[in-house]
């Protein structure tokens, strides 16, 4: 039940922010589905990844969707069709997409079993993970991080330069 | 009783939706939120396989899917501010008006 309510508001908010057409109401349709997925990740008993989500993708990039939208003053551009002549071949494209994987999913019994005892994945086995065996992705993140930290500036503020 | 096959015909739905999505919306952002929804259905795979894989104390796919959380934020930053650069260039975020590449 809880299962069905998370994955409604998920596919719902996915719906709505792919089709509505005032982008500001886009982006809260996204946030809507973000929560969703994260009270799905919370459901499956990954509570840091669930927090995660919320913190990074309902707080920081849902934020900067709409920074972005209100920057680029999408929210005025609401004239452009919601379906442009290609929509046809692009919904059949999608259609294929799921067609196939939903009969991968279904045609195989291996996922059909049910739920294996609560595993334990605590903050503290995470950062004893993170900190040991996984130590060199997490660095490689944080430079992947610094970097796109600092080619987000480099790319947004070149053009002022060269303005004046 | 939700089965592993529930959460994986979840995320077929959702990067099917973001699939249509960044191919039939001509806005650049909403392109990306297509291809973070896609992301995100990807993240949802991991964690379920976590789920009800044979070793989930080895939390391969927690970790897995932190990383790419962590991957998804900067492509989203980067992304944004290109759109961004783009639209001070170009006055517009409509992708059938930037075509001065085309051929």
């Amino acid at each position: 039940m809880q299962f069905a309510i998370l994955a409604v508001l998920t596919i719902a908010g996915a719906v709505a922010a792919l089709s509505l057409r005032n982008l500001v109401h886009c982006a809260l349709a996204l946030t809507l589905s973000f929560i969703g997925l994260a009270g799905l990740y919370l459901q499956l008993g990954a509570q840091f990844v669930g927090f995660a989500q919320i913190l990074v993708y309902v707080g920081a990039v849902a934020i900067l969707i709409v920074f972005a939208i209100l920057l680029t003053r999408g929210a005025e551009s609401i004239s452009q069709p919601l379906f442009p002549p290609t929509w046809v071949r692009s919904s059949i494209v999608a259609a294929i997409v799921f067609g196939v994987l939903t009969w991968a999913i279904l045609s195989s019994v291996e996922f059909r079993h049910a739920l294996s005892p609560e595993p334990e994945a605590t903050v503290k086995q995470i950062g004893d993970a993170l900190m040991s065996r996984f130590a060199l992705p997490l660095e490689v993140i944080a430079l992947l991080l610094t970097a796109a930290l600092i080619g987000a500036v480099t790319i947004a503020i070149r053009e002022r330069r060269e303005a004046k | 009783m939700t089965t592993l096959a529930n959460y994986l015909l979840v995320s077929a739905l959702l990067f099917s939706i973001g699939l249509a999505g960044a191919l039939t919306r001509r806005n650049a952002i909403l392109v990306l939120v297509g291809i973070e929804l896609m992301l995100n259905a990807a993240n949802l795979n991991f964690i379920a396989f976590w789920r009800y894989g044979p070793n989930p104390e080895a939390l391969t796919g927690v970790m897995f899917a932190i990383f790419s959380i962590g991957v998804a934020a900067a492509e989203a930053a980067v992304g944004l501010a290109l759109i961004i650069t783009v639209y001070r260039h170009y006055k517009t975020t409509d992708l059938d008006q930037i075509d001065s590449m085309r051929g």
